[in-house]
């Protein structure tokens, strides 16, 4: 039966899993029963260490999208992919540090939802409330499929077996209440993950020669390649400027210029500075100073994942048969679908090559862990958004708690369902990445020029808010599907750029206009939400003067941003 | 058991003050890549050997030792700069988007 499997796992790689999930559920079972006051102590947060806050921040980022997405765009596009992570997070999440966050923290919002209420009113609350609650069940999906076929590797199922039977351990994960620890349990997943992955990149780069190896066997590969194969040539692969690759674009100006604007700017900081499920591992700290420090913090082992996920997706793409088929234009049957290999299936493939039973294990623990957290972290924001946000605020107010509790459950048990669908569009992409930022088109980018225009421009009125939000997804749903229909086409993540870009500059453009004609809320209400209206002693912490220089949030700001623009240069 | 809070306090050493010890995540970490580190280093001496798929590396070995070094230091962390639990603790307000169980209600609106 192990025969037909995609990866041939034994007792000792099982051994390993159950181990991290005897962890992770023994965590949150000790946290239910409250068997000692050190752990509400540490799980009510206020007392957490900025490197855990940090570390955890990342870790919650660190799931499906990050290693399953760009060690496929690794073995696509090569180096380009490291824009993701220097260009297209690092920044900003200084930005969220030094800016956004003193402001977050001071104004107590818990939710974008939330925000979009206070500041705009019912219109924007509800456009976005519904826009969070779509988003979250699509990126859900992205999650269950990476799962599923993690799933059909190791046992041979066929994939909708595997769909339904990852939905039903997600679903108890969540209802077993092992996520009430979820900061423990993310610190725990980061470690894994690294342990796994580092071997894995060690050995993958010795069993192709060291970094010349890979450079070589990446150019002869361009060279011999048929004219069916899409790679694009060994220079765009083995250099991370100008990302040709990456952009699609032909003109090199024009691609870095699209990097930097729709990746740099408006996706990732669009992504990073409204995503709450990250935002609030940064509540989790005792002070403005220490909530400013986590993103920072996070910054800078962010910097190095790309080394660990990226150049595995590279290796793999030289050294597994069937991704060099792939890559040359090939259709190699099996992967983790069930229905060809796809880029997607380069970290599992060259972790069936190269790893040993033992750190096999290792490797499938961290990955489970990994989509399983992400997964539950979607349908729980789901969850929030859809009971407190849209169906007591707009369909039954004023029932008991009990009531909205179980409306909860229900859309838990609902969540669940619906995303065994949406895992089945993910699953028609190649690279889930393009689907991903696609996604972060429609609902990010135009939620991020809302959001930056309502904080710093104090005449915008709440009319605005819904007109900009509504025309940005619009727009971006617009420039994906005439490129879907063919009018134009731009290869790699080119068309997910423009679309957010677009989305952006739609969002901000009408919103000024509609903001001059129509009538803004009185300044006396937007304390604590525009900038200009915020005293400043509200957005600073009086104790970190005090401190050394070292655990200030600006010197280290600046070393990150130092390191990152080093980095550029060395790739 | 929410009331041992006052009794656990009283049962250290008077004076002094109440660690955090298994609970502190350091402890956690250190633990979960011990017991790993142990085993992938038998798995290194005693299993079986897979030169062709690591390229002549025993990989589970060199893991393993270096899961345990890694172990070691966060417990060796944790034991010399403890971290020091308040002698009152409020009970954690569960994180409104993480699902059940929830310890306190989000407030209605």
């Amino acid at each position: 039966m192990s025969s037909d499997t995609l990866i041939d796992a034994n007792w000792l790689d099982y051994l390993l899993v159950a181990i991290y999930f005897g962890f992770v559920l023994g965590i949150g079972v000790m946290a239910r029963r409250s068997v000692s006051d050190s752990i509400d102590f540490f799980l009510s947060g206020r007392s957490l260490p900025a490197w855990v806050t940090g570390l955890a921040f990342i870790s919650a980022n660190l799931g499906a999208v990050e290693i399953m997405g760009m060690s496929a765009n690794g073995a696509e596009i090569g180096l380009s992919t490291f824009h993701y992570f220097w260009v297209g997070a690092v920044p900003a999440m200084l930005f969220l540090g030094v800016v956004m966050m003193p402001f977050y923290y001071g104004s107590k919002v818990r939710s974008v939802p939330e925000f979009m209420f206070k500041r705009f009113g019912t219109g924007a609350h509800l456009v976005n409330a519904i826009s969070f609650a779509v988003a979250q069940l699509l990126i859900a999906g992205v999650n269950l499929a990476l799962l599923a076929g993690i799933v059909h590797a190791l046992l041979g199922w066929p994939i909708w077996v595997a769909l339904i039977v990852a939905g039903a351990v997600v679903l108890s994960y969540i209802t077993l209440g092992g996520l009430s620890a979820a900061i423990y349990n993310e610190v725990l997943q980061f470690f894994v993950i690294v342990a796994s992955l580092l071997p894995l990149t060690l050995i993958g780069l010795h069993r192709v020669g060291g970094w010349n190896g890979l450079t070589d066997k990446i150019s002869a590969a361009s060279e011999s390649a048929s004219s069916a194969s899409e790679a694009p040539a060994a220079a765009q692969q083995l250099n991370a400027w100008p990302g040709q690759a990456l952009s699609g674009f032909d003109s090199p100006i024009l691609s870095v210029v699209g990097i930097v604007f729709g990746l740099g700017f408006v996706l990732s900081f669009g992504y990073w500075t409204t995503n709450f499920v990250e935002v609030q591992r940064a509540m989790a700290s005792d002070s403005i100073s220490a909530a400013r420090k986590t993103p920072i913090i996070g910054a800078f082992p962010k910097m190095f994942i790309p080394f660990i996920v990226i150049i595995p997706g590279m290796v793999s793409a030289v050294l597994v048969t069937e991704m060099i088929d792939l890559k040359n234009g090939g259709t190699p049957s099996g992967g983790a679908s069930g229905d060809g290999v796809a880029y997607n299936d380069a970290l599992l493939l060259l972790m069936r090559d190269v790893l040993p039973n033992g750190l096999l294990g290792l490797a499938i623990a961290g990955l489970l862990a990994a989509f399983m957290a992400g997964m539950a972290a979607n349908i729980s924001a789901f969850n929030t958004v859809f009971s407190y946000d849209l169906w007591q605020r707009y369909i039954r107010k004023d029932h008991s708690d009990d009531y909205y509790l179980r409306i909860g459950r229900l859309a838990t048990v609902g969540a669940t369902v619906i995303a065994i669908f949406t895992a089945q569009i993910a699953m028609g992409y190649d690279n889930v990445m393009n689907y991903l930022q696609t996604l972060f088109g429609f609902f990010n980018a135009p939620l991020f020029a809302t959001f930056i225009l309502g904080m710093f421009w104090k005449r915008m009125t709440p009319t605005a808010g819904w007109v900009g939000l509504v025309a940005g997804t619009l727009s971006a749903l617009a420039v994906d599907r005439s490129a879907a229909a063919g009018l134009f086409e731009l290869s790699g993540q080119g068309t997910a750029f423009l679309a957010a870009s677009v989305a952006f500059v739609v969002d901000i453009v009408l919103s000024i206009v509609v903001s001059l004609v129509t009538k803004p809320k009185p300044a006396s209400e937007l304390r604590g939400l525009v900038y200009s209206e915020t005293p400043r002693e509200d957005r600073t912490d009086p104790n970190e003067a005090a401190m050394p220089w070292y655990q200030r949030t600006l010197p280290l700001a600046g070393i990150a941003l130092a390191m990152v623009i080093v980095l550029n240069f060395v790739f | 058991m929410p009331d041992t809070t006052d009794t656990t306090t009283a049962g250290d050493t008077a004076g002094q003050p109440h660690k955090a010890g298994l609970f502190d995540i350091r402890n956690i970490i250190g633990a979960l890549m011990g017991i790993y580190g142990v085993i992938l280093t038998l798995a290194g001496l005693l299993g079986e050997h897979e030169p062709e798929k690591t390229g002549g590396i025993n990989a589970n070995l060199w893991t393993g030792l270096a899961l345990l070094v890694v172990g070691a230091f966060f417990i060796t962390w944790a034991r010399l700069k403890p971290i020091v639990v308040p002698d009152h603790v409020d009970p954690p307000d569960d994180d409104p988007t993480r699902p059940a169980p929830q310890r306190k209600r989000p407030p209605v609106h």
